[in-house]
């Protein structure tokens, strides 16, 4: 016997006199917690985000270029990755290096590019998160973890859901997913919040107002 | 489960030890602490936190009840995205597993995200044995490894260890395994996660071969879910070009829609967070995204012996986010290594003795290690009840019974330890049901009661040496009943 046979065997065998399942599983917590308009909904993701120090911006879409300019500029920024579908207009106004997001890059290629800037898939308002889903406007999971700046502009009020039940609806389960919630922590020392470990260092989500 | 605690006292002995040693205890008391009021706060700013509590118990429950149709779903699904599920009965067959494979990649280092499961097969020692080199990249996972110590926290391996003790450890340690620490390190948390990402960085640039395990596996999708604060998990799981997951068998969830529950119940239970800073989910291999290839190994090593327990089982719905250990005041007191497991706490101690049988010297205690005050119960996202699995493995331990091991029922025996106990109790079975033998047994303690010694002699010795003994009424209930008719006279 085989040990997959051996361990359904025994989880048949432990089960036998198992009473026959009856209560129901009943969904009634909330889809989501509390009402609010669309607008407060886009607030409540910019307080969440920014409670875990993520930077948050907000703009439409003729400011996007510039901001996104000047804040590769304030971070000094040597070079930047881009996804392969990346809107080309925002990144029209810097003139900082770019670097493709290409299957072929070393990881140690990856640790020498100072930003990423991506989309990102949705974004959750009541734990301030973001969700990427490695299409072409964000990349691989991995550009957004080696560079220690990350810039991510979502779509409001499009992308925006406000619980995690919600966002978990307009998700994919085949693709990869990455949730982010603030810049990388740890709570190992002490069961203190320290920000800043392996991941970006520096988050920044750029809410971008849709027209 | 490991040998790594063969041999450790029964708990009760090891943690008077723990309870003398005051640093430890400091450590303890300020990190439980600090977080239990976290938990709360943000527990209560979710209002449908008991239904949430209620639908994460079901889900689980439904799911240990057709586990052996959830096991297959999952096979396939992994199986259909391009992953390979390998099936380990117990710790040995795992480590022989995941061996074979890592040297199937020609490599000699595995870097590795903190995982439970690894943890109780003992697999960074078995790597080792075979000339595999594990980095554990979690922050505490790190300073436990560099520390030469053992995990004692399901979330944060090294809470007895403060900031001044881990500042040591790096400044001492970490040039053994690679980068050194930086010059003039000093204790501030911020300097210290900044001298592991430094440490650990090279590691992960150069890493071919990841491990992992998950929280959660969906069995509908084939879905594995990682839930982290640090990043190393992420690195851990896309950098590298082979990824292994060792996953317990318990962690499946039927349907993605299930995730809604515990990615809400988990974070706020462990790190009192709305949401942890990175969620990782993939599901098979993604073409040029990640890992080429993925390997699944399901693990039982004892999870099936502990499903056919009726009242034990629900130890199985357990999604390891250490809220019971953080409000448990044994917990607080004795610290994890008393408990003698990669799972100590309330929970380790009813899922310990379930995984390994209760047939060594602290097995058979842990049920004992707990004053069954109930907090651990009502601060569990998936409601285990476990004050009462302690009073049925109390039971167990002391009357014997039949029980499953490694898929078969045996009989267990009574335990050596408990004689005393048991004639104490056949002794007042007697009393109780001779009623001129206790009315007279009473009154000759009542009379005597001037001399009545503060502590037991002989074998009740080690129960009255940690308890007052009840002081005996001058007067006997059931005479003092008689007397006054219940006090209808007045007389009190």
């Amino acid at each position: 016997m085989n040990s997959r046979e051996r361990i359904l065997g025994r989880v048949r065998r432990a089960l036998a006199k198992a009473p026959a399942d009856e209560t129901p599983i009943v969904r009634d917590y909330l889809r989501e917690h509390g009402q609010r308009t669309v607008a407060e909904t886009v607030e409540l993701l910019a307080e969440n985000l920014a409670d875990y120090r993520a930077l948050v911006h907000r703009t439409d879409a003729a400011g996007l270029p510039v901001l996104i300019a000047g804040l590769l500029d304030e971070r000094g920024a040597a070079s930047v990755l881009v996804p392969p579908g990346l809107d080309e207009e925002w990144l029209a106004a810097t003139g900082v290096t770019r670097v493709t997001d290409r299957a072929e890059s070393t990881p140690d290629e990856l640790d020498r590019v100072s930003s990423v800037v991506t989309a990102c898939a949705v974004a959750i308002a009541e734990t301030g998160t973001i969700v990427l889903d490695g299409s072409p406007d964000q990349g691989r999971r991995r550009i957004t973890l080696v560079p220690d700046h990350h810039i991510c502009v979502v779509r409001v009020p499009g992308q925006v859901v406000s619980s995690v039940p919600q966002g978990l609806e307009r998700l994919d389960p085949a693709r990869p997913l990455t949730w982010i919630s603030g810049p990388s922590a740890t709570s190992d020392i002490e069961l203190d919040r320290v920000e800043g470990v392996h991941g970006p260092r520096t988050l920044e989500v750029i809410l971008v107002g849709e027209d | 489960m490991s040998g790594t605690y063969l041999g450790m006292p029964a708990f009760a002995d090891a943690a008077r030890e723990a309870v003398g040693n005051t640093t430890l205890r400091g450590n303890l008391r300020h990190a439980t602490h600090t977080i239990r009021a976290k938990r709360a706060k943000a527990v209560t700013e979710v209002s449908d936190w008991a239904e949430l509590r209620e639908a994460g118990k079901r889900i689980k429950d439904h799911t240990l009840r057709h586990l052996d149709r959830y096991l297959v779903r999952l096979e396939e699904s992994v199986t259909a995205a391009g992953g390979v599920v390998h099936w380990a009965a117990d710790a040995d067959e795992a480590n022989e597993i995941v061996t074979q494979l890592v040297k199937m990649t020609g490599e000699t280092e595995v870097v590795k995200v903190k995982s439970m499961a690894t943890q109780e097969i003992g697999l960074n020692e078995a790597l080792e044995a075979e000339g595999i080199h594990a980095y554990e990249t979690d922050l505490a996972e790190l300073i436990v490894q560099l520390g030469k110590d053992r995990p004692s926290h399901i979330l944060v391996p090294a809470i007895h260890r403060n900031r001044g003790e881990i500042r040591d450890i790096f400044a001492r340690e970490m040039s053994e395994w690679g980068r050194p620490a930086p010059e003039g390190l000093t204790d501030s948390p911020a300097e210290l996660a900044e001298a592991a990402r430094l440490h650990l960085r090279e590691k992960f640039l150069r890493a071919k071969v990841g491990i992992s395990g998950a929280n959660f596996m969906v069995a509908e999708t084939g879905t594995l879910v990682v839930v982290e604060s640090e990043g190393n998990g992420r690195m851990c799981l896309t950098l590298p070009e082979t990824l292994i997951s060792v996953v317990g068998i318990e962690k499946i969830v039927p349907t993605w829609q299930d995730l809604e529950v515990f990615l809400q119940t988990l974070p706020r239970s462990s790190t009192a967070e709305r949401m942890n800073p990175y969620t990782s989910t993939w599901t098979g291999t993604t073409d040029q995204d990640g890992p080429g290839a993925f390997h699944l190994v399901l693990l039982d090593n004892g999870r099936t012996d502990t499903l056919a327990d009726e009242v034990g089982r629900q130890a199985l719905r357990c999604i390891r986010c250490s809220a019971c250990l953080n409000v448990c005041p044994v917990y607080e007191r004795a610290g994890g290594h008393a408990y003698g497991s990669v799972y100590p706490g309330p929970i380790g101690a009813i899922l310990s003795p379930q995984l390994r049988g209760t047939g060594s010297e602290i097995d058979a205690s842990l049920p004992y290690a707990s004053s069954l005050c109930g907090a651990c119960y009502e601060v569990c996202p998936v409601a285990i009840d476990i004050p009462e699995v302690l009073v049925h493995l109390r039971e167990r331990v002391v009357q014997g019974g039949e029980v499953t091991r490694e898929g078969n029922k045996v009989v267990l025996r009574p335990a050596k330890g408990h004689a005393a106990e048991r004639a104490a109790m056949r002794a007042a079975r007697w009393a109780f049901t001779h009623a001129g033998a206790l009315r007279t047994g009473q009154r000759v303690a009542s009379r005597t009661r001037r001399f009545h010694p503060r502590t037991l002699p002989g074998p009740g010795r080690a129960w009255s040496g940690t308890r007052d003994l009840p002081p005996v009424p001058a007067e006997p209930f059931r005479d003092w009943w008689q007397r006054t008719r219940g006090g209808k006279d007045g007389d009190r």
